[in-house]
């Protein structure tokens, strides 16, 4: 690995976790949905210095070429967000849903209230 | 209050229906005089609130479609908030013969749920191929979880007791198809009694039932999904609600 690369793995480490915190300083972003992000951007930075540490963890799982340790970790850890994400959406949808049926309740008997104004 | 419907509410939902609202509203008004009708306008583009308004039935509008499950549950949630005894689907197409509603209103007197049958001799309503095994099977299926005999679980026109309200106004379900076949399970398995009542049905006014293959097969398994997570549910998902 030449010098250029090892600079480049820890520099695109270290852009992760710096737009993650800066999204989380700014309230552009969620603890909870940081999360995932920030350990993937801390494990990219851990593996981007020591690179010796990604070859003994792929050593140790019998993952003989170590870079599909990274691919593996990288899938799981998109796969994991895409998930939480759908969940966050179908809640999301039940509590828009209830605020619908909520708001037409509301409205029907606002304008039953007030016969005086035209109904809806 | 002595009008034996005055207790009974109507939930009728509405998705861009202008052509069929209006007199299936005065329809209803005629065969069961006191009644409360709560047409559920489900984000409609045509005139369909304004035309059940003139017609006299009370009107609620969602912001944006929700699907039949979400105005259902606005009705049942309407009934409950407002003391009725009873709720009964109407679908404003005109496919409901409103004459039957007493029929079921009568069979509430010893069941929490009263389900308007279009296979069980009445009418001259009758589906073929795929769609009609699939609903054989279900129902067989939905027979034998409810304990009672049940010829048509997607039969919309249905007329809810006190019990089953409250649990619709918490946990009526909003999925494709939940409306029917989910509806029934959670409603055996929330320990409520079910009945059968025989109905006439009409051919819809406008639509043509679907005889696609690709559609047949996609209605089979998207019910078949619904029944099976209705089942494998955690019971402790439907909650009874009561009055806020």
């Amino acid at each position: 690995m030449s010098v250029v690369s090892y600079i480049f793995g820890i520099l695109s480490a270290v852009l992760i976790l710096a737009v993650v915190v800066e999204m989380l300083r700014r309230r552009r972003l969620r603890e909870r949905h940081a999360a995932w992000w920030f350990i993937a951007g801390l494990l990219a930075l851990v593996a981007g210095v020591f690179p010796a540490t990604l070859e003994w963890a792929a050593h140790l799982l019998g993952i003989e070429v170590p870079i599909n340790l990274v691919f593996f970790v990288s899938i799981a850890i998109l796969f994991l967000v895409s998930l939480q994400h759908s969940a966050e959406v179908t809640q999301l949808e039940s509590k828009t849903r209830a605020l619908a049926e909520r708001l037409a309740i509301v409205e029907l008997e606002l304008s039953r209230s007030r016969p005086d104004k035209p109904k809806v | 209050m002595t009008d034996p419907y005055a207790r009974t509410l109507i939930v009728m939902p509405a998705f861009n229906e202008v052509a069929s609202v209006g007199a299936v509203v005065s329809e209803v008004f005629a065969a069961l005089p006191g009644v409360t009708v709560l047409v559920v306008d489900d984000g409609s583009r045509d005139d369909t609130a304004a035309v059940a308004m003139a017609a006299g039935a009370l009107v609620a509008r969602l912001p944006f479609n929700l699907g039949v499950g979400g105005a259902m549950r606005l009705g049942f949630r309407y009934a409950l908030e407002n003391g009725f005894d009873s709720a009964v689907q109407i679908d404003s197409d005109g496919q409901h013969d409103p004459a039957a509603v007493p029929s079921l209103l009568a069979e509430l007197a010893n069941a929490d749920l009263a389900i308007g049958a279009r296979f069980a001799g009445e009418g001259d309503y009758r589906v073929r191929g795929p769609r009609q095994w699939a609903m054989t099977v279900f129902a067989h299926i939905l027979s034998s979880i409810s304990h009672t005999r049940l010829t048509d679980t997607t039969s919309g026109f249905r007329a809810s007791g006190p019990n089953a309200i409250r649990l619709w106004a918490e946990y009526y379900p909003a999925e494709y198809l939940g409306d029917t076949i989910e509806a029934l399970v959670i409603a055996s398995r929330s320990g409520l009694i079910i009945r059968q009542v025989p109905v006439s049905m009409r051919q819809r006014a406008g639509g043509v039932p679907s005889h696609n293959p690709f559609r047949s097969a996609a209605y089979l398994a998207r019910a078949g999904l619904a029944l099976v997570f209705a089942l494998i549910r955690p019971r402790s998902s439907y909650r009874l609600g009561g009055t806020p």
